[in-house]
């Protein structure tokens, strides 16, 4: 039992890695635009279907072709702020940013579906089915490489949030988006290069989602709802609240699943509001953010 | 009274019940649903009579979207090729056939919403079932309180046939296999296995569905009682997103053999992929769906892990039936691909429409009352799948069960079992590794 519930946590943080990735895009989105991005989860899968067709099309390696997922992605970005979120204003804003998202998220999954189709597709290269044997456990090699990832990006987002004067604009429009402009902050731009960054980080989250499990346009929509209360738990707009809630979610998924896999589900979302209840502004709440 | 909440609290608020309920949401459509009380007043249509020239109009609900899009995609695929073959050569009694197929997004309630609208607002002549048991069943209910037959390719679970809608109205058709005992032939070969070449060891992981359960779990209790150890039976939430921990329990045990309750292409490709980075490939693996998906299935996993990978079904693409022959050589044509590639589903759905173009052409019309009568008067009917007849609760009794394997890295999906019946090849009996 012991080595089953050892399995189930190495799993839980490994995988919880992927998840933060996907996540990360999300909750700095929100933390900077107040949008709640439904689209994010369509927006994973539009990043898998990218390495997808470097990887089958081009031969081009999953990690190698990051270098061109993530740029494209962040036009992508730019383009939906630029097309369909900076138009959006007054009070009803973060409600109307819901319809919005969620058109995008249709907009895009009938753009995959066309090109695509509905077959399912998973990445795949040596490392996707390849392990790193430690103390009698097999750990999977992409599972290693998205934690890494997801630690590495965690860490230079945080460097761009608090290293750079870009970062100082964005902590600023998070903080009061009308003193921001009142300092001469270009609110607009920081918003939509946020988005921008939001969605290109994604990318990375879609590759490593798209090689450890098959894929069609509509996965997305199976993701979303974990999303929201990985970003939730963590702490809104924070992205190392992001990586932390994403791994204790999954590690108490995974060691739940030992003994009763049908309320591993369950438990992911009582464990949401159990600790709402308790903190509710999540393990790293946003005014915390807001404030450093 | 004024809220204390910090704005931070209000909004997780707001977004914790949107994510609670996009989950609820996605829980629901993916568990077992009895039908919602939808009221229909339409009446079957009855005139339709031989004179009329009008063409057939023929409703069904598809899932081309959501979990099941990929066989949803391939169901309307088959409905339509039945479709044109049929126009092509006259229609049915002189009149053409038109589909009306509306989207359900893979949702029980949304299927249930489309059956109503197709009879009461678009007045179709007749029914096509929808993909899965878990929409056939709520679906069925909406056509028997019209009084519709409800022809039906892809819902054989128990549940469908023992619905009181069913029980009293007797209007479910099922021309596919029914579920329960698909596995049976392959319970079949492990019992005419000497005890030394036997399995020792076997792990049962399913999906929380009722077409993924009842085989499986009766293949179980066969192989149980034939002295296979059960070292993992667990019910895992159909709707998961990421098997890697029920698969690494799964490797951990080594099993011999795998049953897996699954429902689709991605359940089993997360198995297998978790498999093959835990460094374990049973000796036999058999799963209750998703090998059977030609192309889509071989695409996901790769053809090399396809090797070996065994599915029950009732039909296959290299089927000596020439009906079977000439449908695949359709589908080629209008489709691209080649013949091995074509799935279960494709077959299915066709065979619906040849079981409903025999009895419209047998009753002169198309007379849901008349349909349902005749469908269950003990007639033999022909399809790309084989013949078809009706028992009292609409199940197939003269489907046979096969079980079908991926040979040749991946090349050709063959019947391998019951052993000597027609068409079986040899079965590979230990499967190969797995391919990186």
């Amino acid at each position: 039992m012991t080595q089953e519930i050892t399995r189930a946590i190495i799993d839980g943080i490994l995988v919880g890695g992927v998840y933060a990735l996907m996540a990360v895009g999300l909750t700095l989105i929100f933390g900077v635009l107040d949008i709640i991005n439904i689209a994010q989860g369509v927006l994973v899968i539009l990043g898998a279907y990218l390495s997808y067709s470097l990887s089958t099309k081009a031969h081009i390696d999953l990690f190698v072709g990051l270098l061109i997922t993530v740029p494209a992605m962040f036009v992508i970005g730019v383009v939906i702020h630029w097309a369909f979120i900076r138009r959006l204003r007054g009070t009803e804003r973060t409600s109307m940013t819901l319809l919005v998202t969620y058109a995008v998220a249709l907009i895009i999954e009938g753009i995959l579906y066309k090109v695509y189709g509905a077959d399912n597709v998973s990445l795949n290269a040596s490392y996707t089915t390849s392990s790193l044997h430690v103390f009698g456990f097999y750990l999977p090699w992409i599972f290693i490489y998205g934690f890494i990832l997801a630690v590495v990006l965690v860490l230079a987002i945080y460097a761009l949030l608090y290293r750079t004067r870009f970062g100082r604009s964005v902590r600023a429009t998070m903080q009061d988006e009308t003193a921001a402009r009142l300092v001469g902050i270009d609110v607009n731009r920081v918003a939509a290069l946020t988005f921008g960054i939001g969605v290109a980080v994604t990318a990375v989250g879609g590759m490593l989602y798209g090689a450890t499990n098959s894929f069609n346009p509509n996965s997305g929509y199976d993701l979303i709802s974990r999303l929201l209360a990985i970003i939730i738990l963590g702490g809104l707009g924070s992205v190392g609240g992001a990586l932390a809630a994403a791994v204790f979610m999954i590690t108490l998924e995974s060691v739940v699943t030992i003994w009763q896999p049908t309320w591993a589900v369950a438990v992911f979302y009582a464990a949401l509001v159990l600790v709402l209840l308790i903190r509710p502004t999540g393990f790293f709440g946003r005014k915390a953010v807001r404030a450093q | 009274m004024r809220s204390n909440l910090p704005w931070f609290s209000k909004n997780a608020i707001i977004i914790s019940a949107i994510a609670l309920s996009v989950g609820a949401l996605a829980a629901c459509t993916s568990s077992s649903s009895s039908s919602t009380s939808t009221p229909t007043s339409a009446s079957p249509k009855s005139s339709g009579s031989a004179a009329s020239s009008a063409p057939i109009n023929i409703g069904a609900s598809l899932s081309l979207h959501g979990d099941f899009s990929a066989d949803g995609a391939n169901f309307e695929q088959g409905y339509k090729l039945w479709a044109a073959d049929v126009n092509a050569h006259g229609g049915i009694n002189g009149r053409q056939v038109k589909l009306t197929i509306l989207d359900d997004n893979s949702d029980p309630n949304q299927a249930v919403t489309n059956y109503t609208t197709l009879i009461n607002t678009d007045h179709v002549d007749l029914t096509f079932g929808p993909f899965s048991s878990k929409l056939t069943t709520p679906a069925s209910a909406v056509a028997a309180r019209a009084g519709y037959a409800f022809i039906e390719g892809a819902g054989g679970a128990p549940t469908v046939f023992n619905t009181p809608s069913n029980q009293s109205a007797h209007n479910v058709f099922d021309v596919s296999l029914p579920i329960a005992d698909e596995m049976v032939p392959f319970v079949n070969y492990i019992a005419s296995l000497p005890a030394s070449q036997r399995p020792k060891t076997a792990a049962y992981p399913m999906a929380d569905d009722p077409f993924a359960d009842p085989p499986v779990q009766l293949a179980q209790q066969k192989l149980s009682a034939l002295g296979v150890k059960t070292v993992y039976s667990k019910v895992f939430p159909a709707e998961s997103t990421q098997y890697t921990t029920q698969a690494g329990l799964v490797a951990a045990q080594h099993p011999d053999l795998v049953v897996l309750g699954s429902t689709d292409v991605p359940t089993v490709q997360a198995f297998i992929k978790a498999f093959a980075q835990q460094h374990y490939t049973p000796k036999m693996f058999i799963a209750a769906a998703g090998p059977d998906q030609g192309a889509a299935f071989t695409k996901a996993v790769g053809a090399g892990n396809a090797t070996g990978m065994m599915v029950p079904n009732g039909w296959y693409p290299s089927v000596a039936i020439p009906a079977s022959q000439a449908m695949v050589a359709e589908y080629v044509k209008q489709y691209g691909g080649t013949p091995s590639a074509v799935g279960a589903d494709v077959a299915e759905a066709y065979s619906v429409g040849e079981v409903a173009a025999q009895a419209i052409t047998a009753t002169g019309g198309v007379d849901n009352a008349k349909i349902i009568a005749w469908l269950h008067s003990g007639q033999t009917l022909n399809t790309v799948q084989g013949t078809v007849k009706f028992d009292s609760l609409g199940q197939n009794g003269n489907a046979d069960a096969f079980i079908f394997q991926w040979q040749d890295n991946g090349k050709n999906f063959v019947q391998v079992l019951p052993q000597g019946a027609a068409g079986t090849v040899a079965i590979l009996a230990t499967k190969p590794a797995w391919s990186s």
